[in-house]
């Protein structure tokens, strides 16, 4: 099926060069050497073509033929993917173990989608309709609960002439008949996209609903709207990971893609085993079931780490245009640049700043963009929002890979490391943190909780920068230097950050806080603020607010009050005005 | 070794270029990417060496023992068609072997038929194992705050002068399976150790071999020991021999393995010398941009599988050149590794041993081996609290430094009191000393005691009533 297109006559790591056809496209898909490694065709000179290979090439000779396939580096779509982990270039992991074992040896080639399972297929088109690329011709239950629609590909539209009755069907057998022109066509519910191209939607809607992730310091804090790009950049140690496996875990979306580029092998396998187990608190199915799982790890070929991302956001887009709404973590997205680094670095390109090549730049503004809240050319709405971890070398946020995302991503989630070393998780610094979505989603808020969120948010962060330039004096002359009123800006600081900024994911209460629970408790802890300062005012001693045992209930309640049990808070509440009344009483005078 | 590899392959007569340890041999066809060779001077002695870019007629070879002697015209260099290759066996366990797994204890070739590839295969991630069973090592820093599980691979940052080698024999020396807090002792099952050293001096292996001998762990201990003054660039081979026996060890044998691997600076910098000499682009102070890959590929030879009882444990030793830990080796290995013990400049100062600087250190698996069941309920809380509160130390220590101690509040003098009290007793504690993890957990609420229970926000409520020893007296 693939004829030989060129001889091999130069290795050097994932770069092979080769002499050959002219006929070869630019990001051609083609089998390298005799065991057919799967490579992609990154450049090409006359008869010389530069193929950066997704497998390890050792033991490759020059003179080995390189094999054509007409075809740019695609992924397969169609209902199996749902549950799935696939390496960098779609492969199914768990298929390669079978085979294979434990290691991944090379050249293994299968079926990214089961062509044996059967789906329960049924039609929504019937024959003689008109149907356009991307309409919906029938659905497939995938899980219980998720519905496949089974769609068009977005380059083909027709007239029906044949349908397949309701039944159990592979993704290769027919569905329907369309005629497109004079042609007739077969379609399955497999489809291939390549994975360079984004695949195409009517337009853009403004991104303004939050994806809620129940992590109080980013639904409340710093929102990312569904169909935005947020960045972590962080040191190594700070928290990237937790906080993309607590975003997969509780986000509101109905699909979650994780890409796991570059990174620890045990970190995947956590995912594998955690999920299934997981309930998804919305369907109360296993989370696993809206999970798509793209595996490359840091020692698996870096090519293919590089090919990852496109493979994941390509997933994504897929069920975008089913009318989903699909979170897409990326972790991390520094090994994917290291990879383009590395690639350059074999082609000799020029390089940049640090060794990047010119393209870094543009390549991340490519994947970004391909998030978005849209019309699908279905009429469906959907979303991709991205979530990118970067890893700074040194912690240092001025390099190249963090510097470039901050232009394309409007949230950013700047980890610190001093807050992971106090053990202050998610440490996610409130004062280098921003999210231009926060007028976007406030409408949001009001209508679902009804109440202001934006001014109580914006009054939080206020009571948080004053405490940074209170405490910058307290490490010059001590606390007790300061006025009463300061102070009790550090008092309710410390409720801020111990009892709402603070989240412990490992534990089952305070995993995820319901958009209900994060407002209550804001308010909560705004209103012994202002209760407090009131009474501060009129000459009460700082300490006698500081010893009130209602502290120590604000900071406990997040572990202590569920997402179901939020009426408890009117009791925290009246205990607040308890506490203080009896304060503001002796004070009175 | 070289009986595997002789039969067949071609020869060439002469070589094009010498840069460095790097050879340009010019005329050899179907060369294979990545294969070794055997490269034979003037005077018939062989080195070997190994392909690292084939074009038509001409491949870069990389000479292990580096190019002294070789000329232009009088080499020889015989191409053997197979990736590099050491035997693994058993009975390697004891042994001594050079940087490349030759025997260097004027011992036999192993006897086996077994012979693994150096550069060894990435584990699939849906076969492996998450680790969950912890290992206690009988140092509080670790067992209590940064807890090392089998499977893990956990770095420990030094710099020149403090005592990572004391610490590492340590572990090494008190390693069992960890039990529930309170349970009887018991026979722990032993590690087998695999132990390379990259650069290191003579000294430091010698110390070693000596802490293994007097621990009576040296018949489970295989040695590969590239020295200060071996050649550099064997030590690309080094850790990746090592690791090969250890995952037959571990993988095909079924033994627990701990790996020890001193030290990666130096491995890096062989790396460098090679990338430079070869003229690559280089990304950060000259290191080359495939370091994060290369690290990785060493390091994530790590873990459990499914179809194996057995587990690798690897255990990198660092110094920072300068302290720095943001220099690429410490920052590249700690994006890798699932977390890091640092030590501190500082804590060896004054006198503490082991000088683990707590803050910065980190074991990303403990929430996974620890608490109820594995270690006790109160365990994960203990921990988080303990931070906490040694972190708020810190910060009362730069205020103490401003104000002066009589003028900090009495909460923030408590405070103070907790870290020193912290440094002393349960950081410091002496070579020999084991402690088992419920005298580590009691040595850390006794230390919290020393609070009022008020500070006290991350631990629960009932764990304050059953644990917490103080009076609580004028908080």
């Amino acid at each position: 099926m693939s004829d030989q297109v060129g001889t091999i006559t130069w290795i050097s790591g994932p770069v092979v060069r080769a002499r050959g056809s002219r006929h070869v496209g630019m990001l051609e898909l083609v089998e390298v050497g005799a065991d057919r490694l799967v490579g992609e065709v990154i450049g090409l000179k006359g008869d010389q073509m530069t193929v950066q290979v997704y497998e390890e090439t050792a033991g490759m000779q020059t003179g080995a033929p390189i094999y054509g396939t007409g075809l740019p580096l695609s992924v397969e779509l169609g209902p199996g993917l749902i549950q799935s982990i696939y390496d960098g270039v779609q492969r199914p992991l768990p298929l390669i173990e079978e085979a294979m074992g434990s290691f991944i040896n090379r050249g293994a080639r299968f079926d990214s989608i089961s062509r044996e399972k059967k789906w329960r297929y049924t039609s929504r088109v019937k024959v003689g309709d008109e149907v356009k690329g991307g309409a919906i011709l029938g659905v497939a239950m995938e899980t219980d609960t998720l519905e496949h629609r089974v769609m068009l590909n977005p380059d083909d539209s027709g007239t029906i002439t044949w349908v397949a009755p309701s039944g159990d069907y592979t993704v290769t057998d027919p569905i329907a008949k369309l005629k497109m022109g004079k042609e007739e066509k077969t379609v399955t519910m497999l489809q291939r996209w390549p994975v360079r191209r984004a695949r195409p939607f009517t337009n853009r809607r403004p991104a303004n609903i939050p994806l809620i992730t129940g992590q109080r310091i980013l639904d409340t804090f710093f929102p990312v709207a569904k169909g935005g790009a947020a960045g972590i950049p962080g040191p190594f140690g700070s928290g990237k990971t937790v906080t993309q496996h607590s975003i997969a875990k509780w986000a509101d979306a109905e699909i979650i893609v994780y890409i796991g580029c570059g990174e620890r092998g045990n970190e995947m396998t956590e995912v594998l085993q955690e999920f299934p187990h997981l309930v998804d608190p919305r369907t109360g199915r296993p989370l696993m079931e809206r999970t798509v799982l793209i595996a490359n790890t840091s020692n698996m070929p870096v090519a293919a780490r590089e090919a990852s991302i496109y493979t994941g956001i390509t997933i994504a887009e897929y069920y975008r245009d089913m009318g989903y709404h699909v979170a897409l973590m990326a972790d991390s997205t520094s090994r994917w640049a290291e990879a383009l680094r590395e690639v350059s670095g074999r082609l000799e390109e020029m390089p940049a700043e640090e060794g990047y090549p010119a393209y870094l730049a543009g390549r991340l503004a490519e994947f970004y963009e391909r998030a978005g809240y849209v019309d699908n050319l279905n009429g469906t709405q959907g979303s991709v929002s991205i979530v990118g971890a970067v890893s700074p070398p040194g912690g240092d946020f001025s390099e190249p890979v963090t510097q470039h995302t901050k232009r394309f991503i409007r949230c950013f989630w700047a980890l610190d490391k001093s807050l992971a070393s106090a053990r202050h998780f998610p440490a996610i610094n409130w004062l280098d943190s921003y999210s231009e979505y926060l007028e976007d989603v406030g409408a949001w808020w009001r209508e679902k909780t009804g109440k202001d969120w934006l001014t109580m948010r914006n009054r939080a962060m206020e009571l948080l920068s004053e405490e940074s330039r209170l405490s910058q004096i307290v490490k010059l002359v001590g606390p007790d230097a300061l006025p009463y009123t300061e102070r009790m800006v550090l008092e309710t600081t410390r409720l801020i950050r111990e009892g709402l900024l603070q989240q412990n994911a490992t534990e089952s209460v305070d995993a995820f806080s319901s958009v209900e629970k994060q407002i209550r408790m804001l308010e909560l802890v705004l209103y012994f603020h202002e209760r407090g300062m009131a009474i501060v005012k009129k000459g009460a001693p700082i300490n006698l607010i500081h010893d009130l045992p209602v502290v120590d209930t604000i900071i406990r309640a997040k572990s202590t009050v569920t997402n179901e049990e939020i009426t408890r808070f009117d009791e925290i509440q009246k205990q607040i005005d308890q506490q203080m009344g009896q304060l503001d009483a002796e004070y009175r005078s | 070794m070289s009986e595997v590899t002789v039969q067949g392959g071609q020869e060439v007569v002469g070589v094009g270029r010498i840069e460095g340890p790097i050879l340009v041999v010019e005329g050899g066809a179907n060369v294979s990417y990545d294969e070794v060779v055997e490269i034979q001077d003037s005077r018939g002695q062989i080195r070997r060496g190994r392909v690292l870019e084939v074009g038509e007629g001409f491949a870069v070879v990389q000479a292990f023992a580096g190019s002294t002697g070789l000329s232009i015209d009088g080499t020889r260099v015989r191409f053997l068609g197979t990736t590099l290759h050491i035997p693994v066996a058993e009975e390697m366990l004891g042994r001594i072997f050079d940087g490349l797994g030759s025997p260097i204890d004027g011992g036999p070739e192993p006897l086996t038929d077994r012979y693994a590839d150096v550069n060894g295969q990435p584990i699939n991630p849906t076969a492996r194992i998450y680790p969950r069973d912890y290992i206690q090592t009988g140092i509080s820093t670790i067992d209590g705050v940064n807890t090392l599980l089998r499977g893990q691979k956990l770095p420990l940052f030094s710099g020149a002068g403090m005592p990572h080698d004391q610490l590492a024999a340590q572990i090494v020396r008190q390693a069992t399976l960890g039990k529930l807090a309170g349970a009887p002792p018991t026979e722990g099952e032993e590690f087998a150790i695999v132990f390379a050293a990259m650069g290191v001096k003579n000294d430091v292996a010698d110390y070693f071999r000596r802490s293994f001998t007097e621990s009576g762990a040296l018949t489970r201990v295989a040695m590969f020991l590239n020295l200060a003054d071996d050649p550099p660039v064997e030590r690309i081979v080094t850790p990746r021999a090592a690791l090969t026996l250890a995952e037959y060890l571990a993988y095909e044998r079924e033994m627990h393995v701990l790996v020890v691997l001193t030290d990666m600076t130096n491995y890096g910098e062989a790396l460098r010398q090679i990338s430079n000499v070869r003229g690559e682009v280089p990304s950060r102070k000259g290191y080359p941009g495939y370091l994060y890959s290369d690290l990785a590929s060493m390091y994530e030879r790590t873990g459990r599988i499914r179809t194996s009882k057995g587990s690798i444990t690897q255990i990198p030793i660092l110094t920072m050149p300068n302290d720095d830990i943001t220099h690429p080796m410490p920052d590249l290995t700690g994006y890798i590794t699932e977390g890091q013990i640092v030590l501190g400049r500082e804590l060896n100062f004054a006198g503490i041993y082991p000088p683990v600087a707590v803050l910065p250190s980190l074991s990303r698996l403990m929430k996974d081996g620890i608490g109820k069941n594995r270690t006790r309920d109160d365990h994960p809380r203990w921990g988080a609290q303990l931070y906490a509160a040694y972190a708020r130390t810190q910060d009362v220590r730069a205020l103490a430094s401003v104000i002066g101690e009589e003028e900090l509040s009495d909460v923030d003098q408590k405070y103070l009191k907790f870290g020193r009290a912290f440094e002393r007793e349960f950081v410091n504690q002496s070579f020999t000393e084991n402690r088992t993890i419920e005298r580590t957990l009691e040595i850390g609420w006794k230390l919290l005691s020393m609070l009022p229970k008020k500070e006290l926000t991350r631990v629960t409520l009932d764990e304050i009533a059953i644990y917490y020893k103080g009076d609580d007296a004028s908080n």
